[in-house]
């Protein structure tokens, strides 16, 4: 077993996600096959060759420095759930 | 026991685009809340980030300036975690391969001069601002301004090769100069564009390992940083002499009470999980383009400093406080270049100029005396058509009116007093006033020689030539 429930439940909570223990059972003996997969990657040498980063043979992709137009305010809070004044309203952050 | 610090710290430097590093909306500091977004730097599903290219070009920028390699390729990463400033739930960032590697910069405190390690400076994004202020109808909430996500910054992260308070402030303060001085960052601390987090630790002198360490976050200006350092080495030496531990933790700076608590509550987050952002294509910069860049530097503060003591002849502390910031120094040889006799125009800037802008808390871009009449000024020293104390009159005059020198003295009529009638007369009239003087100076008393240049010149109301003065009155007393 290369994923453990542990592993899982930190996972999950970094990820804010609440399982039940089923799913928590469920997802385990999962993650472990998919990496148990990928595992057969290890099987090759591939000692010489350089990381992928990127799965397409591109690099450098840049803009201009020109300040363009913005979306408004209105549309920037479309979306949100809760807002105030010109504000997305969140519950209440303690540092 | 007696303890070492070790200290290292990581500056965010904001940098001076006019747009964010993945989008195009505007930089601007101030706007109304929200107004500067897009989808992009919303966070919204769909958007895609591309680089700006300035940001590349002043990494480069700053990474010579410190003396870094620049690396031929480096990648993106996300950086993920939550919290509500970041709308994507992860921070673009680099993180295994950053765009400078191994660089320094040397200080030195109290004499001594010492080279400070920076391990790594990356380029990332900024998040937005969590405003906790009196909204209208908020009640206990949060509410959340996204116009400064995604702005671009720089992360300089040093080796924890500073060793006391003094050390890392010198080490800022040069940081600070030459980011500013590379017209890369406005150098703004409260406005948090030149911000630090500082990681502290202490450990048994002639320990060959480190402490544990707290990263102390929040201190925006040089003296918070000296009293930030200072209190948690403090905390931390009393900590283990009670046989206590020091813990890894996030610490936030209190500049009411000097001190440093903890923020618990962001730790568990630690675990960051960067992978390479599929969105952004790796960079790969170019030999000729670090080398464009390189010859696009402007004249570095210590290269200046160099200049200014071995081709101007000025002394190492006339140099130093010229070179402290770019624009001082720039203004110093825009005078220079009218009036080339660096001393006096050396003591002009340091001296009047400076008192002026204290006195009157404004910046010397906003100098109402420009460097150009402050040379015409000294050019009426030089040729005589006023004396240096009446230059200082004039002086005060052009700050309060902004007029050129000669419309002064012309108006003031305080055209320098150089003809020898005129000023024979009115010494004629103060020998004649003060014949007991007289003969106090004849009888051998010399001293009071002093008495009669101030009367003569107070007489002329600050106007004779003190040269010819000396010269008459000499000339009578002794004949």
């Amino acid at each position: 077993m290369k994923i453990t429930r542990a592993d899982v439940e930190h996972v999950a909570k970094l990820a804010r996600l609440e399982l039940t223990d089923e799913e928590a059972a469920t997802f385990t003996g999962q993650m472990d096959a998919i990496l148990a997969y990928v595992d057969k990657l290890n099987e090759l040498d591939t000692s010489a060759i350089v990381p992928t980063a990127h799965a397409v043979p591109m690099e450098n992709a840049f803009r201009d420095d020109v300040a363009t137009d913005s979306i408004g305010i209105d549309n920037a809070l479309a979306n949100a759930p809760s807002r105030v004044e010109g504000f997305f309203r969140v519950p209440k952050v303690i540092e | 026991m007696n303890y070492q610090a070790v200290i290292g710290l990581e500056v965010h430097v904001q940098l001076l685009t006019n747009s964010k590093i993945f989008c195009g909306c505007s930089t601007k500091f101030g706007a109304a809340p929200n107004s500067q977004t897009c989808p992009v730097c919303l966070g919204l599903p769909g958007a895609l980030p591309v680089l700006n290219k300035k940001v590349v070009e002043y990494a480069i920028r700053a990474g010579l300036a410190t003396n870094h390699t620049i690396a031929p390729r480096s990648v993106f990463a996300r950086k993920n975690y939550f919290y509500p400033d970041l709308p994507k739930g992860y921070q673009i960032s680099q993180y295994e391969l950053p765009i400078c590697i191994n660089g320094h910069l040397d200080i030195e405190v109290e004499g001594e001069a010492k080279r400070i390690g920076i391990t790594r400076i990356h380029m990332e994004e900024d998040a937005g601002k969590l405003v906790h202020a009196d909204v209208p109808g908020v009640g206990d909430d949060s509410c959340v301004d996204l116009n400064r996500a995604c702005t671009p910054l720089l992360e300089v992260v040093s080796e924890p090769d500073l060793r006391s308070a003094d050390e890392a402030v010198a080490y800022l303060k040069k940081l600070h100069q030459i980011v500013v001085y590379l017209g890369i960052c406005d150098g703004n601390m409260e406005e948090g564009s030149f911000r630090c987090d500082a990681n502290v630790s202490v450990m048994p002198v002639g320990s060959a390992t480190f402490g544990t360490r707290a990263e102390i976050k929040n201190v925006n200006s040089f003296r918070f940083v000296k009293q930030a350092i200072e209190y948690e080495i403090e905390r931390q030496i009393e900590l283990i002499e009670e046989g206590g531990k020091v813990v890894q933790e996030t610490r936030l700076f209190d500049p009411n009470s000097g001190t440093t608590r903890s923020m618990r509550g962001k730790e568990e987050a630690h675990d960051y999980r960067y992978f390479p952002d599929p969105d952004l294509v790796p960079l790969v910069i170019s030999d000729d383009w670090v080398e464009d860049v390189r010859l696009s530097l402007p004249e570095l503060p210590a290269a200046r400093l160099a200049r200014y003591q071995a081709e101007l002849g000025l002394p190492f502390y006339d140099a130093e406080v010229l070179t402290a910031s770019r624009e001082l120094a720039d203004y110093f040889e825009a005078c220079l270049n009218r009036y080339p006799q660096a001393k006096p125009v050396a003591n002009w800037v340091m001296g009047e100029v400076t008192r002026g802008l204290n006195d009157s808390g404004l910046a010397i871009t906003a100098c109402p005396v420009s460097p150009e009449l402050l040379a015409e000024l000294l050019k009426l020293i030089d040729a005589g058509t006023i004396s240096n104390k009446i230059a200082k009159t004039v002086f005060d005059e052009m700050w309060q009116s902004g007029k050129a020198p000669a419309a002064i003295v012309e108006e003031k009529g305080l055209v320098q007093v150089s003809d020898t009638g005129e000023i024979e007369k009115i010494i004629d009239e103060i020998l004649a006033a003060n014949q007991g003087q007289v003969e106090e100076f004849r009888g051998g008393k010399e001293k009071v020689f002093g008495f009669f240049v101030g009367q003569v010149m107070r007489a002329s109301k600050g106007k004779a030539n003190p040269a010819v003065v000396n010269d008459l009155l000499l000339k009578k007393l002794k004949g």
